[in-house]
């Protein structure tokens, strides 16, 4: 199967820093790809690399190939506003905007000129369906998204990402700020998007890694050490740092 | 409390360090009843003498020679017209510029520079901007002396604090909103327009309406670049013609033909107009602060 991201030979560098080193790694469709290792390794970076979100810290360069379906994204042609429709992300801290929840879920049809009252208000529905929080607050759409906890705001955020009919969902250690019950549902979320959506996601949380991803890529100093199989790296990693790391020996 | 714990030993403040403290207690009371009693004493002395003279006469008519009467109904207007006006020029270009700064500008010594600049020009005496208004406005440019050169000299003179406060409130914006916006696919203007102007529309009034308070009280500048007439006239008219605002007019009062009453009355009028503008700055402030966080959304 065609990977829908492809990534070879990846350099970054913040000035003379660099944070990543010749990565290459293929996502497949319809799977969830868990980034794993201890802060500071690039795992965040990297995330932030396939959908062109680096673009806004000053002083970043980057060289090597990313390819969304074939498509080279870091050429000067790409409009990044439609590549960010494709692949939306999710953030660490829930960062709805300080607007009613209706209008946190429509801003991104509404940006992408959907105007119609009708068809907004199914979007707005299938989304907030779709991110498993639309009984929580189908009765307040107008009220304000921040009046929510932190959960429900994440799930807010998810549904805001899902409302732009995204191909892929970048989640950036999306369940770090949230109490265990409010991860517990997001990560029942990812098995559910995972049938619709091509998913990555950062964590730090391995048991997390475990349980929601299919693939697992291990990086080390802005080093991708190992890629593979979740299941597989988990019982037999190939490497030995793999190993250490995931056995709790260090990061 | 066990009872084998023995009290601990009391050792009070020697009697130097208490006569010292009490003293110093009591300076410090005498520094702030003074502020205080400066304060309300100009506020009341400004009351008692000018409200007895706000006549309805005063408010609504022109000065005349014929029935050696004063009015400054042309100087309300004339200061109406100004802040009118220059708000206009000041607030798209103000703002304008503050956008470019902290949400576009990639060349952060060139920021930095015109930063420190637009700080240190906040600062200067607004004689100074009276004299290169006159030179350049109402001369160079042949402009004349005219409210439309003051109102020049003016946005001069209120752009460093436009731009610095809307800076300080489009900062406050946290970057995560901008990061959500565009992680969304919104270009950067409308990520602007929709997420990050609504969010500091607060700042912005309230620096807008601080700058109000600005015009209302200049007289320095103007007296160079807007002159000193009572005349009444249309809006597009008077910007052409000179027109002396409350304050210089004040000025041209009290110190020309001695109508000290008549200065005290104009002084309560430009009194009570400040502390509108405060509350109302306030208010406003507030309210779109709410607003716009989404409480009453």
């Amino acid at each position: 199967m065609e990977p829908v991201l492809s990534v070879k030979g990846l350099n970054l560098y913040y000035g003379s820093t660099q944070a990543l080193k010749n990565v290459s790694i293929d996502l497949p469709e319809k799977q969830v790809t868990a980034l794993i290792g201890p802060s500071g390794c690039g795992k965040s970076t990297f995330l932030k690399t396939l959908d062109r979100m680096n673009d806004l810290v000053p002083g970043v360069t980057i060289n090597g190939s990313v390819q969304y379906r074939g498509l080279e994204i870091y050429a000067p042609d790409v409009d990044v506003t439609w590549l960010r429709r494709q692949i939306g992300m999710v953030f660490q801290k829930p960062n709805p905007f300080p607007m009613s929840i209706y209008d946190n879920i429509a801003y991104g049809p509404r940006t992408h000129g959907v105007r119609d009252r009708k068809h907004l208000d199914e979007i707005v529905e299938k989304s907030l369906r779709g991110a498993a929080i639309w009984d929580e607050v189908k009765d307040r759409l107008k009220k304000s998204a921040l009046g929510l906890s932190g959960g429900q705001q994440q799930r807010i955020c998810i549904a805001r990402a899902l409302a732009v009919e995204p191909d892929v969902l970048l989640m950036d250690e999306a369940t770090s700020a949230l109490d265990p019950i409010s991860t517990s549902k997001i990560e029942d979320l990812i098995a559910d998007l995972k049938n619709t959506y091509t998913i990555v996601i950062v964590t730090h949380n391995m048991q997390q890694a475990t349980r929601v991803s299919d693939k697992c890529a291990f990086f080390l100093l802005g080093e991708l050490v190992e890629s593979g199989d979740t299941g597989q790296m988990f019982s037999m990693p190939r490497e030995k740092r793999t190993e250490d790391y995931i056995t709790g020996r260090f990061g | 409390m066990p009872e084998h714990y023995a009290p601990v030993k009391m050792e009070p403040l020697s009697g130097r360090r208490k006569v010292f403290n009490r003293s110093l207690h009591v300076l410090l009371y005498l520094c702030a009843a003074f502020t205080c009693i400066l304060l309300v004493g100009i506020i009341g002395y400004i009351f008692y003498r000018g409200l007895p003279n706000i006549t309805w006469k005063l408010l609504s008519t022109k000065p005349s020679y014929l029935s050696d009467s004063i009015g400054i109904l042309p100087n309300l207007m004339s200061t109406l017209y100004l802040v009118v006006f220059t708000l206009l020029i000041v607030l798209p270009l103000g703002v304008g510029a503050a956008i470019y700064l902290t949400e576009y500008a990639k060349n952060r010594r060139l920021v930095a520079v015109i930063e420190f600049a637009t700080e240190t020009l906040t600062g200067i005496p607004s004689i100074l901007f009276g004299l290169v208004g006159m030179l350049f406005f109402c001369q160079f440019c042949s402009l004349g002396t005219s409210l439309r050169a003051g109102a020049f000299t003016l946005v001069m003179m209120i752009l460093p604090t436009i731009v610095r406060t809307t800076q300080e409130s489009l900062k406050a914006v946290p970057q995560s909103y901008r990061e959500g916006a565009l992680g969304l696919g919104s270009g950067k203007w409308h990520m602007i327009r929709t997420v990050v102007l609504p969010c500091s529309t607060d700042g912005i009034v309230t620096g807008c309406i601080l700058a109000v308070g600005r015009i209302v009280g200049e007289s320095a500048a103007l007296l160079f670049t807007a002159g000193l007439a009572h005349s009444l006239s249309g809006f597009f008219q008077a910007l052409s013609t000179p027109g002396a605002t409350l304050t210089v007019a004040l000025y041209v009062y009290v110190t020309e033909r001695g109508e000290t009453d008549v200065g005290f009355a104009i002084a309560a009028i430009l009194m009570i107009l400040t502390l509108l503008i405060n509350l109302a700055a306030g208010l406003i402030g507030r309210w779109l602060g709410k607003a716009s966080h989404g409480r009453s959304a």
